[in-house]
């Protein structure tokens, strides 16, 4: 798509400080992630008592909790972790409301009175009380918590892509596919689709923070990840066991939460801005 | 050229829009008077800035970061153009009421439309509320709605296009203002209502002598109700003069084209004739005069200086330098 | 492959084809079951139905532009729209070269034959897609144009013919003005070489000039690939210009069918006379006074009995309230929907 990289395209970008700003830390973010863990040379989960609460120095840029473990090591090791289910526990949930919103309002009719029927049931209920119920049943697990947020998150963007779809589908240029004789399936795929789709993406910036947070919560009540793989709602949880004696063991996992939830937030708030086509 | 006897004489108004760094000068040094009890038109395309003229006239852009940058705008003894806020709500509404061309969005949908209207007179005519109710009939009934007080309680919703625009006149009117800014009022009606409200519009200024100015893109609406009518272009006022004169004479290539370019006055079977190439970008407006690019006319005179407005016969004015020349 | 079908181009309005029907409408109804919510579900009276389009017949032939006239609710784009295969009737044929449009396939080779332009050229646009991908795809989509880089000139080719530059192939409309997008609009409707075009108020939304230019383009069009024209409209003097013959709708159906010059010089039916004289003519000397039509348009959910015009009609009498007219021969090749015709003219 040649249109991507048209002179109109980087203008809007330059202008878009949000986006610019998010990618930076993004790219941070990224490179801490993926790239940290091989220049780190402290074990994370190696126990060590003889080095247990050290305040954050030179040797330990965070400290030490009161296992002796590295903290920033820990920190770092977490990230991979919680970006990545924080990822798939967004994304899954992304591709199937999007799918069931397509086709529900495009459809209409029945379809789309049974479908949304549905979204309203799953909808009154809340949804951590939803998360926990099945994580808490079938037991804490990665695979569980991917099901879990699976099960209950899509509504959100089926709602959303919904809207959107019903909005679009009035548009001239759906009405003019339809009498140039294109199947329903091009229609959706290529004239509904993308043009609906902004929203939901903007939103599932939005929701990456949220799930971060909810994952993490998940790991401070205990259904989350285990220990002693290190996860930041789990550090946080410990630090709370020593917080008076080492406040560092709750506040970097702390700080590393807001770090993501800020940079998504911006990235949500620049692609809002920068995906809408100017009409 | 203002007479002691104008209602209003706005003389050398200039109006800018600044979004996104980029100036755009709507209004770029417009003048022209409305006398007493006349219909005045102000015609042109989409993007001529005659909207940007009338809502800088009571400085009313709903938000949008407009100015007036400079210019006189005398009414009654005073320069709005220098008027504090106050002062200005004062007038409109009172001394000019304005209406717009959406009926449908004009009015406020949580409100019955006696509400509407009570909320005018009580504010600028002080009436109570029995009062106020019973003005509020009488000015729909003058305006032609049916069962006027059973409709007092009624909803915007519940009212056709048309009549919303008449409930719209009647709150204009509510405080007898002494000019009715009437802005593409019946561009969005079907033309058997645009005929109903015009006439309205010509009857209500022969009962109470108020001067309108008619914002339209149609001549034909010109040609039917104004008195005398401004032509503009990108910004600035091409030719003025009574409305027969400017029909009978049209004294500016862009009136001609104009005239030209109607079906109705094109044969069957022959071409229509459209003006060439597009309107100016009006952030960056041609040099000179700014119909030389699409001027079957133009000569380097014209790309070099701005012209102004001069009289071609009494009561005509036009800003083409070549009007002698071309015999027009 | 239009204009080697052609027999006759029509070079001047006057001339009209005579080749046999090529869209032929019979007794078309369209309906519309109002929206209602679960309490007025659950009360257990049948839904109210809109008859947005009444019993309506009509036939055009090939190169021909048939003008549809009318005042908004008349139906005139609901027409159009099932013509163009966007709504199904609830009643009524439509027959295409003398067979029902069933025949000619499914819904993908109708569209080879019918195409529609629509009015708001700010939303008929894929906003993300650059012209050459609108036009490529409506060229894919159904086989033409070739491969690749013959596709690529077959688009710019049809830019041309709208009287756009190829070189704007890989802009995005929002570049373009509401006349461009217009053109582009046509372009993709040429592309599959329709015989028929519903132009649904193509012009309505863009400046006077622009109007004249995209006239000129579809008088261009016709005249070169023999295309036939549902033009629908609400600027009379627009319609008169292009078509050779014009009907004129209200409330759902046609009230009067003549000859566009025939429609303009002797209008027949009460409507069709207080719509023209209430045209703003563009002659200050020639200031019509009279009062024109008084009233509202009826609600369509509840039409008059009898006559659909006898609330607003200046002549109307206890028997048009009764009794609902027929659409009879007035002159041949003007029909008109009124029981006193004769008397008022």
């Amino acid at each position: 798509m040649m249109a991507w990289l048209s002179p109109d395209t980087r203008a809007r970008f330059r202008r878009n400080r949000s986006l610019q700003v998010g990618l930076i830390l993004l790219v941070v973010l990224l490179a801490i992630t993926f790239g940290g863990p091989l220049l780190l040379t402290t074990d994370p989960i190696a126990v060590d008592f003889g080095q247990a609460l050290l305040p954050p120095s030179a040797s330990n840029w965070f400290g030490t909790d009161d296992l002796g473990r590295d903290v920033f090591t820990r920190v770092v090791t977490a990230a991979q972790i919680d970006l990545q289910i924080a990822i798939m526990c967004v994304l899954l949930p992304f591709l199937i409301g999007t799918a069931v919103g397509l086709v529900s309002g495009y459809i209409g009719g029945k379809t789309d009175i049974v479908l949304m029927r549905l979204v309203d049931i799953l909808w009154a209920f809340p949804f951590y009380v939803l998360v926990i119920a099945i994580v808490g049943s079938l037991g804490p697990s990665i695979a569980n918590m991917y099901l879990a947020f699976t099960l209950v998150a899509w509504i959100s963007f089926a709602r959303i892509v919904r809207g959107e779809v019903l909005l679009i589908k009035r548009m001239e240029y759906v009405q003019a596919a339809k009498v140039l004789g294109y199947s329903h399936l091009r229609i959706i795929l290529r004239h509904v689709l993308p043009n609906a789709i902004t929203p939901a993406i903007v939103f599932m910036m939005a929701d990456v923070v949220l799930t971060i947070l909810a994952v993490t919560s998940l790991g401070f009540l205990g259904l989350g990840i285990q220990p002693p793989t290190p996860e930041w709602g789990v550090m946080i949880a410990e630090g709370r066991n020593f917080i008076f004696d080492g406040w560092w063991g709750s506040l970097f996992p702390g700080l590393a939460i807001v770090y993501v939830g800020v940079t998504f937030a911006l990235l949500g708030d620049g692609l809002d801005d920068f995906l809408r086509p100017k009409a | 050229m203002s007479t002691a006897t104008s209602l209003m004489t706005v003389d050398g108004l200039v109006t800018r829009f600044n979004g996104h760094g980029a100036a755009v000068t709507a209004v770029d040094g417009v003048s022209f008077d409305i006398r007493p009890g006349e219909i005045f038109g102000l015609v042109g395309e989409s993007g001529c800035g005659k909207s940007a003229t009338c809502r800088s006239l009571i400085r009313l852009f709903g938000g949008a970061p407009a100015e007036v940058a400079g210019g006189s705008i005398l009414f009654d003894g005073l320069d709005l153009a220098t008027l504090n806020d106050r002062r200005m709500e004062d007038i409109r509404g009172a001394r000019i009421a304005m209406i717009f061309q959406d009926p449908m969005t004009a009015l406020n949908p949580t409100m019955s439309i006696g509400e509407q209207i009570c909320e005018g007179l009580r504010r600028h005519r002080g009436l109570g509320r029995r009062a106020a109710r019973e003005e509020a009939v009488a000015l729909l009934a003058s305006v032609g709605v049916t069962s006027p007080g059973s409709r007092l309680n009624a909803y915007p919703h519940q009212f056709s296009g048309g009549m919303r625009q008449r409930v719209l006149i009647a709150i204009a009117l509510a405080c007898r203002p002494k000019l009715l800014i009437a802005d593409e009022p019946t561009t969005a009606l079907d033309v058997t209502i645009q005929d109903q409200i015009l006439k309205l519009i010509l009857r209500l200024r022969d009962d109470s002598g108020m001067s309108v100015l008619l914002v339209t893109h149609d001549l034909g609406v010109v040609a039917q109700t104004c008195d005398r009518v401004a032509v503009m272009y990108a910004g600035r006022i091409a030719e003025m003069g009574e409305t027969r004169q400017i029909f009978r004479r049209p004294a500016h290539p862009y009136t001609r084209a104009l005239l030209d370019a109607l079906p109705a006055h094109a044969g069957r079977g022959t071409k229509l004739k459209p003006i060439g190439g597009e309107p100016p970008n009006l952030a960056a407006p041609p040099v000179g005069c700014r119909f030389h690019p699409r001027c079957a006319h133009a000569i380097d005179r014209c790309r070099q200086s701005l012209p102004d407005l001069h009289a071609v016969e009494p009561g005509h004015e036009s800003a083409c330098l070549r009007v002698e020349e071309l015999g027009l | 492959m239009s204009a080697a079908l052609v027999t006759t181009n029509p070079a001047s309005p006057n001339a009209v084809p005579q080749a046999d029907a090529l869209l032929e409408i019979r007794h078309l109804s369209k309906s519309f079951a109002e929206n209602r919510n679960m309490l007025q579900f659950a009360s257990g009276r049948p839904a109210r139905v809109l008859q947005a389009v009444r019993d309506v017949s009509l036939s055009v032939r090939p190169g021909e532009t048939l003008g549809v006239v009318g005042e908004s609710g008349c139906g005139k784009s609901t027409l159009g729209r099932c013509i163009a295969g966007l709504y199904e009737p609830s009643a009524g044929d439509v027959l295409w070269q003398g067979r029902p449009l069933s025949a000619i396939g499914n819904r993908r080779a109708a569209s080879r034959q019918i195409q529609m332009i629509f009015q708001d050229p700010y939303s008929s646009l894929n906003p993300r897609m650059t012209l050459q991908q609108t036009l490529s795809e409506a060229l894919k989509a159904h086989g033409l144009g070739g491969s690749g880089k013959q596709r690529i000139e077959r688009v710019e080719e049809l830019l041309l013919t709208v009287g756009l530059p190829p070189r704007l192939k890989d802009r995005l409309p929002h570049a373009l003005s509401g006349g461009q997008r217009q053109r582009v609009s046509i372009a993709r409707a040429l592309a599959l070489e329709p015989r028929l075009i519903v132009a649904d108020e193509p012009v309505s939304a863009l400046d006077a000039s622009v109007q004249a230019q995209i006239i000129n383009l579809f008088e261009e069009l016709r005249d070169k690939f023999g295309i036939a024209f549902i033009f629908i409209a609400h600027d009379l003097n627009v319609v008169r210009h292009i078509s050779h013959r014009i009907a004129v709708m209200y409330l759902g159906e046609v009230v009067e069918l003549a000859e566009a010059d025939a429609l303009f010089e002797t209008p027949r039916h009460p409507y069709t006379k207080a719509l023209l004289s209430a045209i703003p003519w563009p002659d200050p000397e020639h200031r019509v006074t009279s009062t024109g039509l008084e009233g509202e348009l009826p609600d369509p959910l509840n039409p008059p009995a009898g006559c659909s015009f006898s609330t607003r009609c200046c002549w109307v009498e206890a028997a048009c309230q009764a009794q609902h007219p027929t659409l009879d021969t007035f002159d041949p090749g003007h029909l008109v929907r009124c029981r006193r015709m004769r008397e008022i003219n």
